[in-house]
């Protein structure tokens, strides 16, 4: 995958090369938001991590003008400022994901993925996922595994639905409560965990080959263990 | 620049000179009027006493001839400060009368006239009167008249009145403009004295008053009062930036000494992975208590947190129910739900959600644990589940978000304590938190014009998060008298 990193500080920007490196994916830098522009506009990246504060052109400008060169690049938008005006000002703008400094590189490296696996607009999503033996019906919300239809709650079908919409690929905590629940804080306990356990306790139940993962230190993920 | 020359340019100096000048026009306008009033005022008080003697000489005339007529103004001449007269036949021939010279003319045109005239004993000098020209049947002419002398010698007077009054106005202006603009000066001076060297660091000073509750007195009570509440505001974030320091040493502690025993001791890559896990976990922690304390500041600060709509408080309380519904139930704890329709508050969905989310995170850490029971009865059943009763409902102006809990409660001289930063009481310092989340929702309430208010459950805590409610098309009163009485009911 290839990343631009759009970003003035210097030790962060190559941190954020070495750690995407180790990972597997190839990453530019530009220290400014001209500069920055110039190469996004080249194309030939898959996602963009931009500053919001940036010299010569900030963050929200750069992202504004790609747009309108019709350049749909995904933006994962990095701030210190982090409050909820912020984040739907950078949304406005046309960013695509916002996260706030400090932020932990797991959960900036599992937003960049979604991001960069994420279909382009005017694809529709599919209306069925299907993972292994899970079946998920958008449509009808039905969840069948191996024929037997698994009942859910409605917020642990939005919860599944979100996870396999992202199978393969690590889910943060955030952005589950974020995009499951709708709220952008901490929420200091372990409450999504929870809800992560019934699910999987759900859909797992009598697996030798169970479905959701917990990856330590990042998230979850759910993935066809026996492919 | 020179004491003379700063005392010329203060305001009071220039405010006292343009006073000055307007006083001294007025005063010209009000000396010039009463001299021309005076003036009128004589020259008709002249008039008419000269008209009744020529009315009285007339009649002396039409009774008893010329002779008789000159015979009475020879008579009247002759008393000392006696009127002007003059007889006169109709071809200018004086008769009788003490005017010797009149300039050609006047005396053949009737009427009332100001004009110079000689006595015979002026020897030359003229002078000047108002004077009444009558025709006589017969052809002769009668001039009565008053020397204008008084009139010169009033005006003489009044023009020096304005004169000499002038110059005391404008002496006493500028001496008086002077003192008093000494005076302010002084007074501003050691404001502004003061002021600097406050501004060079010693914040206690203060500015001096006079006592006399002028306007200036007034303004240096103002700043002062402007100076406590800085003072206040630096003395609290003194104590917050203490505090930070402080509790953040303390993880900060926590990281090194795990790092520096890792190097220590482990042997192993699986025990280097481990102590690494655990370095990141408590850099997360720290994180996310900077993360908190930013989000106070901010919310404290009330500048930029967000755009406020209309927030359906019952639905942000259930929607967080559901959320923490599963730890609760892990956590062995009954968390009960009442919620009246129609509560809406304006304000960020997001503060108010983290709001409620950290008072049901507090019940479900601190609230669970019973407090002992003194006796308990052989075989009775198992300790009843705990319960975490929260509900939402209309009050008065307000609406209530109610978290209670069964736990020990937070005593009396503690509840104020507890809305501080880092504040953890006894017994809460060995589970995992910050201190901050109480901070957080008091914070949140006063952004919003509220109130959180931590009350006792009897036994537990009832913490009362009250925000003024938008005002709904239908508010059901019947849920908000059902959810009042839930908090008091505890059982399995």
């Amino acid at each position: 995958m290839k990343i631009l990193v759009i970003e003035d500080d210097a030790e962060a920007a190559s941190y954020l090369v070495k750690a995407f490196a180790e990972v597997g994916h190839v990453t530019d830098i530009a220290s400014d938001g001209l500069d920055g522009y110039a190469m996004a506009r080249e194309g030939g990246y898959d996602v963009l991590v931009v500053d919001r504060m940036l010299p010569r052109m900030d963050g929200l400008t750069l992202i504004g003008g790609l747009r309108e060169q019709k350049i749909e690049t995904p933006v994962l938008i990095l701030s210190a400022l982090g409050q909820v005006d912020d984040r739907v000002k950078g949304l406005r703008a046309g960013g695509d994901d916002y996260l706030s400094k400090p932020y932990a590189f797991s959960e900036l490296l599992a937003r960049v993925e979604v991001l960069a696996r994420r279909k382009g607009p005017g694809v529709g999503e599919p209306t069925s996922y299907r993972v292994g033996p899970l079946e998920l019906d958008r449509l009808s919300h039905k969840l069948m595994r191996l024929g037997t239809e698994i009942v859910l709650q409605p917020r642990e079908f939005r919860l599944l639905e979100f996870l396999m919409k992202h199978a393969g690929q690590v889910v943060t905590r955030t952005m589950l409560l974020e995009n499951v629940w709708d709220y952008h804080f901490d929420p200091q306990t372990n409450v999504i965990d929870v809800h992560v356990s019934r699910l999987r306790s759900k859909i797992d139940k009598g697996s030798d080959a169970p479905l959701l993962h917990t990856i330590r230190g990042a998230g979850y993920m759910i993935r066809d263990s026996a492919r | 620049m020179t004491a003379l020359g700063k005392l010329f340019r203060t305001t009071v100096f220039k405010l006292s000179f343009t006073y000055l000048v307007i006083f001294a026009i007025g005063a010209g306008l009000v000396l010039g009027g009463i001299a021309s009033n005076v003036n009128l005022l004589l020259d008709e008080q002249i008039g008419q006493t000269v008209q009744a003697e020529i009315i009285g000489l007339a009649e002396q005339y039409d009774t008893g001839g010329i002779r008789n007529l000159v015979e009475i103004v020879e008579r009247r001449s002759k008393q000392p400060g006696a009127s002007l007269y003059l007889v006169t036949t109709f071809a200018g021939q004086t008769l009788a009368g003490n005017v010797s010279t009149l300039p050609p003319g006047v005396i053949d045109r009737p009427g009332l006239v100001e004009t110079s005239y000689e006595r015979p004993n002026d020897k030359g000098q003229s002078s000047s009167a108002l004077a009444r020209i009558f025709l006589l049947p017969g052809g002769f002419r009668l001039l009565v008249g008053r020397d204008l002398g008084e009139r010169e010698n009033l005006r003489t007077v009044i023009i020096r009145a304005l004169v000499t009054s002038l110059l005391w106005l404008v002496g006493i202006g500028t001496l008086g403009g002077g003192i008093v603009a000494r005076r302010v000066l002084r007074r501003v001076d050691a404001m502004s004295d003061t002021a600097a060297t406050i501004m060079t660091g010693d914040l206690l000073r203060r500015l001096p008053t006079a006592g006399t509750g002028d306007e200036l007195d007034r303004l240096a009570q103002n700043l002062n009062a402007m100076l406590d509440r800085i003072g206040e505001l630096m003395a609290g974030m003194k104590e917050v930036s203490d505090n930070i320091a402080h509790d953040l040493r303390t993880p900060l502690t926590r990281l090194r000494n795990g790092a520096e025993e890792a190097l220590r001791t482990a042997r192993t890559p699986d025990e280097f992975r481990a102590a690494f896990e655990k370095t990141i976990e408590e850099a997360d922690r720290m994180m996310s208590i900077f993360s908190a304390l930013l989000m106070i500041a901010r919310v404290e600060a009330g500048t930029s947190v967000g755009s406020t709509t209309d927030v359906d408080i019952g639905e942000v309380v259930r929607d967080l129910i559901e959320l923490y519904e599963p730890v609760a139930e892990e956590a062995g704890v009954d968390l009960r739900c009442t919620v009246a329709t129609g509560l809406l508050v304006c304000a960020n969905r997001e503060l108010i959600g983290q709001a409620v989310a950290n008072l049901i995170d507090n019940a479900l850490k601190y609230g669970t644990t019973a407090p002992a029971r003194s006796s308990t009865h052989e075989g009775a059943a198992p300790p009843p589940v705990p319960v975490i009763a929260v509900s939402a409902a209309r009050s008065g102006p307000a609406v209530e978000i109610v978290v209670a809990d069964g736990g020990a409660g937070i005593a009396a001289a503690d509840r104020a304590r507890v809305l501080d930063r880092f504040v953890r009481l006894e017994g809460a310092r060995t589970r995992p938190g910050s201190g901050l989340g109480l901070s957080l929702v008091s914070a949140v309430a006063r952004l919003n014009h509220g109130q959180l208010r931590l009350l006792d459950n009897g036994p537990g805590l009832r913490a009362v998060l009250c925000l003024p409610a938008v005002e709904a098309g239908l508010v059901r009163e019947p849920a908000a008298s059902r959810s009042a009485a839930v908090p008091a009911e505890v059982g399995g």
